[in-house]
């Protein structure tokens, strides 16, 4: 497999303040991984770079062996906030012809949006306007939009972190289908320690701030994976526990728990679940 | 149906007015109060006696009102195309508003009537004079808007158009327009009713035709009937902008959740 991303020593500062530090890793072309990491740790800010919106302060990114300087040509983003980040004056389908105004004819970008949309299972909702969809449809309106670009990497910031748990699970199985049938190669940033396994096909666990890499954990499970049979697995299971155990340890060595490490491993996770809750809960009373 | 009916009953409650007009002017029977019926029959015979040929409307329409009325929409048109490119320029720009906030503050403090000899020292008498006296009176709230509009585009939408590396003139056209569109909208609907007064102010200066010289010729004619025709005119033309903007703001905004309430409202109420 050819090298999509290479990132190598890859540093941001905000003044005193170091986000990240000295990152190096790469993507193969055709690849799924997961970037898990504590909230605030800088996880926004390593998407940002990668993608060029926020210059690096010290190291390199290259996209299938260019250099990244300033956005590049071929990369897409689907970003946490589909409420925000879909135009809500544009129907979906204009949603998801808009980026493609620079790139192709009006035609193509015509058969191209139909085409992702379908993808995403939203033949039938062109005509409408994001406000008629729920969120789970308006982050699928997003994700059309991506791949309707088609990119050589796609970039996801906390795609799913917005919708209920039922939706999210319908959305990551689409993810997973669709990078599938269409070899698209994604690099995906979450604070959700089973969802980075359960959609990676390797995970990247990254410390609290500034944000280094604490371990490159390969996913061995099948390419076909299933909510509740691939969640039972203990496969899956230990991976999950193994990733909540480096994200609460966090420091340079593993400092492995010697008496509890399943407790430690169940509190992160419970704590983790907490903050989800209370940050939706949040958005919600925003939304309201 | 419910929006129907509060529209019809605003409409009995003016109704019932003019009758009360009607009634008190006649009884008082003053020269300066002239009852609704002369002013309209005045009406009539100033605008709507001409020949058939010309859809009945006489001489005086096409020198007065309309003359006015392409002053007025010029004045107001120009205002708008320099006050929302000036905004999204200034609004879009980190640091242009400090520069140019407080000489924008102070120009707009000057109330626009008192520039009308300004002007008229400037530009000739008549139309060059009563533009520049209307688009500087009117471009404010619409500059003002725009930029705050264009200050709106959100952290997303910014984001996803860099992303996308969406081209400048789609940036502009395609995001920070439709995204400022409300305010700019809340701007011009401003605008409009004050490029309507500062019509006719303008007409009260060095003019020989326009609704407003027409109105102060009558005053000094004592031809009260006819001043009041003006005046009611003045009305009509305000509200009957006014209801054309509003329909083409409502299509044109037809995306947005204000609108999208209104219409449900309006689609359950019984």
């Amino acid at each position: 497999m050819s090298t999509m991303l290479e990132v190598t020593d890859l540093g941001h500062r905000y003044g005193d303040h170091t986000a990240i530090d000295r990152l190096s890793f790469t993507v193969a072309a055709g690849e799924l991984v997961c970037i898990v990491g504590p909230s605030g740790c800088g996880k926004s800010t390593l998407l940002r770079t990668l993608s060029g919106l926020v210059a690096s302060t010290t190291g390199h990114v290259a996209l299938h062996g260019d250099e990244v300087r300033g956005v590049p040509d071929d990369l897409a983003v689907v970003f946490q906030d589909y409420s925000r980040s879909l135009f809500p004056w544009l129907t979906v389908q204009r949603n998801v012809e808009f980026p493609l105004k620079r790139k192709v004819s009006r035609a193509e970008r015509r058969a191209r949006a139909a085409e992702a949309l379908e993808w995403v299972g939203l033949s039938g909702a062109g005509a409408k306007y994001p406000w008629q969809l729920s969120g789970g449809m308006q982050q699928r309106v997003a994700i059309a939009r991506a791949l309707a670009y088609r990119p050589a990497l796609l970039l996801m910031d906390e795609p799913f972190a917005s919708v209920d748990a039922q939706t999210r699970f319908e959305l990551e199985d689409l993810l997973l289908r669709v990078r599938r049938e269409h070899d698209t190669t994604i690099l995906l940033v979450t604070h959700d320690i089973d969802e980075s396994v359960y959609l990676g096909d390797r995970v990247l666990v990254l410390s609290k701030s500034p944000a280094t890499i604490v371990a490159n954990l390969k996913v061995d499970l099948p390419a076909e994976r299933d909510q509740i049979t691939t969640r039972e697995s203990d496969t899956f299971v230990a991976l999950r526990a193994e990733t909540a155990r480096l994200l609460h340890g966090g420091g340079t060595v593993r400092p492995r728990v010697q008496a509890d490490p399943e407790g430690v491993a169940a509190r992160f996770l419970a704590a983790e679940r907490a903050e989800q809750a209370a940050q939706a809960s949040k958005r919600h009373a925003a939304q309201n | 149906m419910r929006r129907l009916r509060s529209a019809a009953s605003g409409w009995i409650v003016l109704l019932v007015l003019v009758v009360l007009w009607e009634t008190a002017t006649r009884i008082a029977g003053s020269l300066y109060f002239p009852p609704p019926s002369q002013i309209a029959e005045t009406a009539r015979q100033m605008w709507f006696s001409g020949p058939v040929s010309s859809l009945f409307l006489t001489d005086v329409v096409f020198e007065d009102l309309f003359a006015s009325v392409a002053r007025m929409l010029g004045g107001w048109a120009i205002a708008g195309v320099l006050g929302v490119a000036l905004g999204v320029l200034l609004g879009r720009s980190a640091t242009a508003m400090d520069y140019c906030g407080p000489i924008i503050s102070f120009l707009r403090a000057i109330p626009p009537p008192t520039l009308v000899p300004v002007f008229l020292a400037l530009f000739t008498l008549g139309t060059p004079m009563q533009l520049a006296t209307i688009v500087f009176g009117t471009i404010w709230p619409i500059l003002l808007n725009s930029v705050d509009g264009a200050r709106s585009v959100d952290e997303t939408k910014t984001e996803t158009a860099r992303a996308f590396r969406v081209s400048t003139v789609d940036w502009i056209f395609g995001v920070v327009l439709p995204a400022a569109s409300p305010k700019i909208f809340a701007g011009l609907r401003i605008s409009l009713s004050l490029s309507l007064v500062l019509m006719v102010i303008s007409e009260l200066v060095g003019s020989t035709e326009g609704i407003g010289y027409r109105l102060l010729y009558s005053q000094r004619q004592y031809d009260f009937p006819a001043m009041w025709a003006s005046i009611v005119l003045l009305g009509v033309l305000g509200f009957l902008f006014n209801t054309g903007l509003s329909a083409i703001e409502r299509r044109v905004l037809a995306w947005q959740p204000a609108h999208r309430q209104a219409a449900l409202a309006a689609g359950t109420g019984a």
